[in-house]
């Protein structure tokens, strides 16, 4: 989900809409409305909704609303839709005496009322209005805020008042142009040379923004409103990975990239006050996952603020089926967050219901990145909204883990994966030993090296070395699988070092890997490979590495014999 | 840049705007000669090219051109300016 340039939002004006719920339309403005409809129109068909617009000729708002047999009522609209233009409203006010300006925005809001009131008597149509564009005083600059009869007073005045007046008439929406407007600023939602040229007031790169905000509030009003947020745990929720660095070393809270964490967690937290369901959805052991949640001091997300807690190392897809079977609620009332493009993009593409956000690699940024989006708009509230998640919390107990799992091999098939394999290099050394230092999960014996160990088992002719590189067509996740080997003999193999990064899980590269080993295996006229699993308390992961691997147990070490391995299928090119 | 090279680049601009893969622009092709090229278009043209040449055109500029090859002839003179 992205929020598209205006002329590549255009295109989706071509969509077929028939099968979308048809939704009434009739937009009125006091400057030109031509890129406004077409922008609302393909909005609506991106998001499922097929608009039939009636659009007033330009400047007829008071024609078509207050004229009670207007082409606007004959439409018979479900929503109306009104820009007053802020650009016209400044050249309306500086016109005005000085008596006049004082009570510009009560006058103002007078005759927003009054289209309000008319709408509501002649149409059963539900009144959006666009809230003004706050432009600066060009008269009395910062001294305006001290003065009443100033543009600035008045202008923030009025959108002030419409707050008031919206939350007096059910049916009144705003549709917050000011907010945005500080989103983006000035010189993308006003270009002085449209306005002059064709009087329009809105830019064309500021129209897919409010377009955007247009349509979610009409979809909030037709009941299609996201109830859920799912989040992801490992460099989502909080620095590092927990099944890793442990409950001391992750970061969250305070100062630096922590506070960016904590930041996204007070998000959800108060998102969930709001009424949203809280669920995780993580690749961990349930324990570990859990233990920030009840231990770490800087958290802000307590286990008692989620309804459904899922840390287990199945397919994400999956899982969030489990979420949904739960809480019973559609997959397109969930928004699923997390940092990992994989598990985003087999998410998309197993539920295309569900809304994916991306997220900016940089943590600091996610929050920004997200406001973009009106997530979890809204077009209604009630304090009984509020925490629903004991309820939640409670069906999630009564219902077993008993789980459907769809086959993925579609998927990575359409992954494109590519591996290069090599031995190390002195331009990986440095890699390689961090990741024997830092890795706990996906490590069968834990041996921890430095550069200079690394260094001298590459000289070693006793030492063989594969690190493995993967690619797939969402991007390149660079060195994730390393194997050091030790020759015990001449026809043995020990597997000394097997690691793999966990952001790799799931995709059969661990099948690839052994392929290669029994190939360098036969190369090296090997025909015995032996594995061992060293237990840790982080590495639980891999207690049955090598038994689905097809290695054969022998006091307490793993066999494998050349002879007898048959090659694992995968869908991982090697390069 | 030539005025070659920013016709052809205005072609592309052209057909992503008008949505029309066949659409050949030529230095002399005016607004009269091309569907759907009216004022509304206009804009989002001169958009496009604003941003695809990294220029601005001043409001009397924009209301002067009266074919293609003025406003690729401007778009040179303001790339070497």
């Amino acid at each position: 989900m992205d929020i598209k340039p205006f002329n590549k939002l255009k295109k989706s004006l071509k969509k077929d809409v028939s099968g979308f719920p048809v939704v009434k339309l009739a937009i009125a403005g006091d400057s030109a409305t031509q890129f406004l409809v077409p922008a609302i129109k393909a909005t609506g068909a991106d998001q499922s909704l097929a608009f039939e617009v009636f659009e007033a000729e330009y400047d007829q708002i008071d024609l078509q609303i207050l004229n009670r047999e207007s082409e606007l009522y004959q439409h018979s609209p479900d929503f109306v839709v009104i820009q007053k233009s802020s650009q016209k409203l400044y050249s309306d006010f500086i016109a005005e005496s000085l008596v006049a300006k004082e009570e510009f925005a009560s006058s103002t809001i007078d005759q927003i009322e009054l289209y309000y009131n008319t709408i509501k008597q002649e149409s059963s149509a539900k009144v959006l209005f666009f809230n003004f564009i706050e432009i600066p005083d060009r008269v009395f600059y910062n001294y305006a805020n001290k003065l009443k009869h100033s543009w600035s007073y008045q202008i923030r005045k009025l959108n002030f008042e419409l707050m008031n007046l919206a939350q007096k008439h059910k049916d009144l929406f705003l549709i917050d142009l000011s907010s945005l407007n500080n989103v983006h600023g000035l010189r993308v939602s006003h270009n002085p040379v449209l306005y002059h040229q064709n009087t329009m007031d809105l830019n064309l790169d500021f129209l897919p923004h409010v377009a955007n905000s247009v349509v979610d509030t009409v979809n909030s009003s037709l009941g299609k409103f996201k109830k859920c947020l799912i989040l992801d745990l490992d460099h989502t929720c909080w620095g590092g990975i927990i099944g890793d660095d442990g409950i001391e070393g992750i970061k969250i809270g305070h100062t630096g990239i922590g506070n960016a964490f904590s930041q996204l967690q007070s998000w959800a937290k108060s998102l969930k006050e709001r009424g949203i369901i809280l669920a995780i959805c993580s690749k961990n052991n349930e324990d570990t996952a859990k233990e920030p949640f009840e231990k770490h001091p800087n958290m802000v997300l307590r286990l008692e603020d989620i309804s459904v807690f899922i840390a287990n190392w199945e397919n994400k897809a999956d899982n969030i089926r489990y979420i949904q079977s739960v809480l019973n609620i559609g997959f397109d009332s969930m928004v699923f967050i997390d940092d990992n493009p994989f598990e985003r993009n087999l998410v998309r593409s197993e539920l295309p219901e569900v809304t994916v956000p991306e997220l900016p690699e940089d943590p600091a940024l996610y929050l920004q990145y997200l406001a973009d989006f009106n997530l979890f708009e809204t077009a209604s509230y009630a304090i009984s909204d509020t925490d629903r998640t004991k309820q939640y919390q409670t069906e999630a107990k009564r219902k077993s883990l008993q789980r459907s799992y769809s086959s993925i091999d579609e998927y990575l098939k359409n992954l494109e994966m590519t591996a290069t394999v090599e031995a190390f290099s002195k331009f990986n050394v440095a890699r390689i030993s961090q990741l024997t230092q830092r890795s706990n999960q996906y490590n069968l014996r834990t041996q921890r090296y430095s550069e200079e160990d690394i260094e001298s088992m590459m000289a070693s002719k006793d030492h063989l070395t594969l690190s493995i590189s993967l690619k797939d067509k969402y991007g390149d996740y660079g060195l994730i699988s390393l194997i050091i080997l030790k020759r015990k003999s001449e026809k043995e193999l020990f597997i000394d070092t097997w690691i793999m990064s966990c952001r790799v899980l799931k995709r059969d590269v661990e099948k690839f890997v052994l392929n290669e080993l029994v190939a360098l295996a036969k190369e090296q006229s090997c025909d015995i490979l032996v594995g061992e699993r060293l237990p840790t308390k982080k590495n639980v992961l891999v207690e049955n590495h090598y038994k689905d691997l097809g290695f054969k147990e022998q006091s307490n070490l793993w066999c494998l014999h050349i002879v007898d391995f048959k090659k694992n299928k995968n869908y991982i090119q090697k390069n | 840049m030539t005025v070659e090279e920013v016709l052809s680049s205005f072609n592309e601009i052209f057909i992503d705007v008008l949505d029309e893969d066949d659409i050949v622009v030529e230095m002399e092709t005016t607004a009269d000669d091309v569907e759907d090229w009216d004022s509304l278009t206009h804009v989002q043209l001169i958009v496009a090219i604003e941003k695809k040449f990294k220029v601005k055109f001043t409001i009397s500029e924009i209301e002067s051109y009266q074919n293609v090859g003025q406003m690729c002839a401007a778009v040179v003179e303001k790339l070497n300016a």
